[in-house]
């Protein structure tokens, strides 16, 4: 079948998810990249694969979204000097990932930025881990890295270095500011610090097992990203789950959605010098967390999502006891709405400040909340629904602010719609419906390829996997949306001060170790 | 003003018991005096360091702060700076990529100083495991007096923990 009229041939994948596959040569991709581009679709993930012992060389995955879903396109590369177009010229977003590609496989883009991502010097420059020739088990000596930050001249510029250990509770990570006085002329960050050969680790877990992994790519997003890994291992067996589990999917992920936002409405009043909010909004988010543990017997709902269903259903009396905390919560949330809307200290700090414009926004292909609070109406919930997304008409939040403020009314939207969702997936669940919770994953076909595209808290998070032989992981890549919003950060800076970052960043809130992958 | 004064009046005081210290998860023997101990014990400051965790130990350390465990009640806190820690909170299997970062702040950390590490990959390297980008547990890269283990572990679990260290205040 054709996409977006282009030439290229795509296969449907199998499976829940609507999601196309082509290989191309390097002029089909770049054309197709520029249609998807032209089509206002966006870039969602890049990454190769080492395929020199099927006698080819190495191979470049791509993936967009469109509105028919999921487009993969594969480029294959030779063996000797794997080389590829600069997607960055048509979508930015590309950039850290081509250069993160390189890092783990040495396949390098034509893009003029060359500099190392995921590698800090500390693995020699010819060491490639993802190759399937390389050692994972192999150590090196850790070393200091120059790293060639750009540089912002003039009279009265100087430069704040900060982390990678930053002066709070947080991941870490190097952000490099050049100002003027307290105004950010421009942030430049330096990630990969929390890498810790996540992918490589894959190849050493059985299929079956590799969800564990998946559910600590980012803490944060561990229903999100267990639900993924498992959506590509059901495609890539030919497995349906039971669908009282995919109900309970969906349950558990809501439930991720709404104790994050909790937490971050709390944080964003906190970071406003408004603590009455920190306080009452992480207690809200402790009680929320606390029925989790006690319905499904873990506070951030790690593990429960497995390959061909979940592993914990709803215990009697659990609807009631969660119906009465939508309703207490939903109250408290209402009541703390009002005063952070008519608190004048608070929306001071939040209107206009950090702002990232629609448009650009749109070029840099910003999913996510922080991408709906900028006019990116992607939501895979409401426009690529899976089941039971299909029956749940989740209504997209949206703002066209693109500043803090904006941010926050979508995580307060956000929760109210979510909490909407899980009243009308508990009259399901407590519904007739069959009690099946698994259905035994079938065993994978060598070289069997399935993909999982989930819309987390965050933003969309997506799982590339290829099974192996007897059950084994071949190649397992993770992408969290952070990857991909980052960079807008460096540009919601600018022009702002310098004590606003920690406001402007704690409002995109984006995950270290999903990016460091 | 009313509403938000109304809302604190309203929610009450939180608060719950503290855990009590727990010595099986001593990793190594006390190595501070009593005396050190008994004015630590009122006053303690923790540097938190993520040393390449995938954030689920972070969001129950962030925890601690709420009202129901008010870490700071105890007279524990969080210090931005390594200099003025008493207490190193590590978690994750040490990424490679942070192993430079974390025997700095522990050599920037005075004497005399505790460190706790925290979660499946802080105290074994977990899923995780050693790799060329992993260092695995934080013991092989700084000495740890208390581990505390857990996926992440609870709020209650990471008390225990850090009251351990400074002997069961």
């Amino acid at each position: 079948m054709q996409i977006l009229n282009h030439s290229l041939q795509f296969e449907a994948l199998p499976g829940a998810l609507a999601a196309y596959r082509a290989t191309a040569d390097e002029a089909r991709l770049l054309s197709f990249a520029s249609s998807v581009r032209q089509s206002g679709g966006r870039f969602v993930a890049l990454w190769g694969s080492d395929e020199r012992d099927r006698n080819a060389g190495f191979a470049l995955h791509a993936a967009f979204g469109i509105a028919e879903g999921l487009a993969l396109v594969t480029l294959p590369l030779p063996a000797d000097n794997p080389e590829y177009p600069d997607l960055a010229e048509i979508f930015p977003a590309a950039n850290r990932l081509q250069r993160a590609t390189y890092d783990l496989l040495g396949i390098r883009s034509r893009g003029e930025d060359q500099r190392p991502w995921l590698r800090h010097a500390n693995w020699p420059a010819d060491y490639f881990p993802l190759r399937r020739d390389s050692d994972p088990a192999q150590q090196f000596e850790t070393q200091n890295e120059e790293y060639a930050f750009v540089r912002v001249e003039g009279d009265g510029v100087h430069e704040i270095p900060v982390g990678p250990i930053h002066a709070g509770i947080i991941e870490p990570g190097h952000f490099r500011f050049s100002i003027v006085g307290e105004k950010v002329l421009r942030l430049e960050q330096r990630l990969g610090w929390t890498h810790k050969g996540i992918e490589k680790r894959f190849e050493q877990l059985p299929l079956s097992d590799g969800y564990k992994l998946a559910g600590r790519v980012s803490g944060d997003t561990t229903v999100a990203f267990s639900w993924a890994y498992c959506l590509a291992a059901e495609t890539l067996t030919g497995c349906t789950p039971p669908p009282r589990a995919l109900w309970l999917r969906a349950l558990l992920l809501e439930r991720e959605r709404i104790a994050n936002h909790l937490g971050d409405l709390g944080y964003l009043g906190n970071d406003a010098a408004l603590s009455f909010g920190l306080a009452q909004f992480l207690r809200l988010k402790e009680d929320w967390q606390r029925l989790s543990d006690q319905l499904f017997g873990h506070r951030y709902l790690m593990d429960r999502i497995v390959p061909g269903g979940v592993a914990c259903d709803l215990p009697p009396g659990g609807g009631a006891l969660m119906l009465a905390q939508c309703e207490s919560i939903e109250r408290e949330v209402r009541i703390l709405k009002d005063i952070y809307d008519e608190h004048a200290g608070l929306q001071d700090r939040f209107l206009t400040t950090g702002r990232l414009l629609p448009a650009l926004a749109g070029e840099l292909s910003i999913s996510g909340l922080v991408g709906r609070a900028s006019s990116q109406t992607w939501d895979l919930r409401g426009q690529n629904p899976i089941a039971p997304y299909d029956q749940l008409n989740v209504q997209v939040a949206s703002h066209r602010n693109g500043d803090v403020a904006a941010r926050v009314a979508v995580r307060f939207d956000e929760i109210f719609e979510a909490l909407r969702a899980t009243r009308q997936i508990l009259v399901v669940l407590t519904d007739e419906l069959c009690r099946d919770l698994i259905e035994p994953l079938p065993s994978a076909r060598d070289g069997a390829f399935g993909v999982g595209w989930i819309e987390g808290w965050r933003g969309d998070v997506l799982v590339a996997l290829e099974a192996g032989p007897d059950g084994s992981i071949r190649r397992c890549h993770c992408h969290d949306a952070s990857s991909r919003i980052w960079p807008a950060l460096e540009h919601a800076v600018m022009g702002n001060i310098v004590p606003d970052f920690p406001l402007i960043n704690k409002s995109f809130n984006l995950s270290y170790s999903g990016q460091d992958v | 003003m009313y509403q938000l004064l109304k809302q604190i009046i309203v929610t009450g005081i939180k608060t719950e018991v503290p855990p009590v210290a727990d010595e099986a998860l001593r990793v190594i023997a006390q190595r501070l005096e009593k005396a050190m101990l008994d004015t630590l014990g009122r006053a303690l400051v923790i540097r938190q360091i993520d040393a390449g965790s995938c954030n689920g130990c972070e969001l129950e350390i962030h925890a601690l702060g709420n009202a129901y465990y008010n870490l700071e009640g105890l007279g524990i806190r969080f210090a931005a700076s390594p200099r003025h820690a008493d207490l190193l909170l590590v978690t994750g299997p040490v990424a490679k990529n942070m192993e430079v970062a974390l025997k700095r702040a522990y050599d920037a950390t005075p004497e005399p100083k505790l460190v706790v590490a925290v979660g499946e990959c802080g105290c074994g390297g977990g899923i995780f495991g050693e790799s060329y980008a992993s260092c695995g547990r934080v013991a092989n890269v700084i000495p740890v007096d208390v581990a505390v283990p857990g996926c992440p572990p609870t709020p209650l679990a990471l008390m225990q923990g850090i009251l351990t260290a400074i002997g069961g205040k």
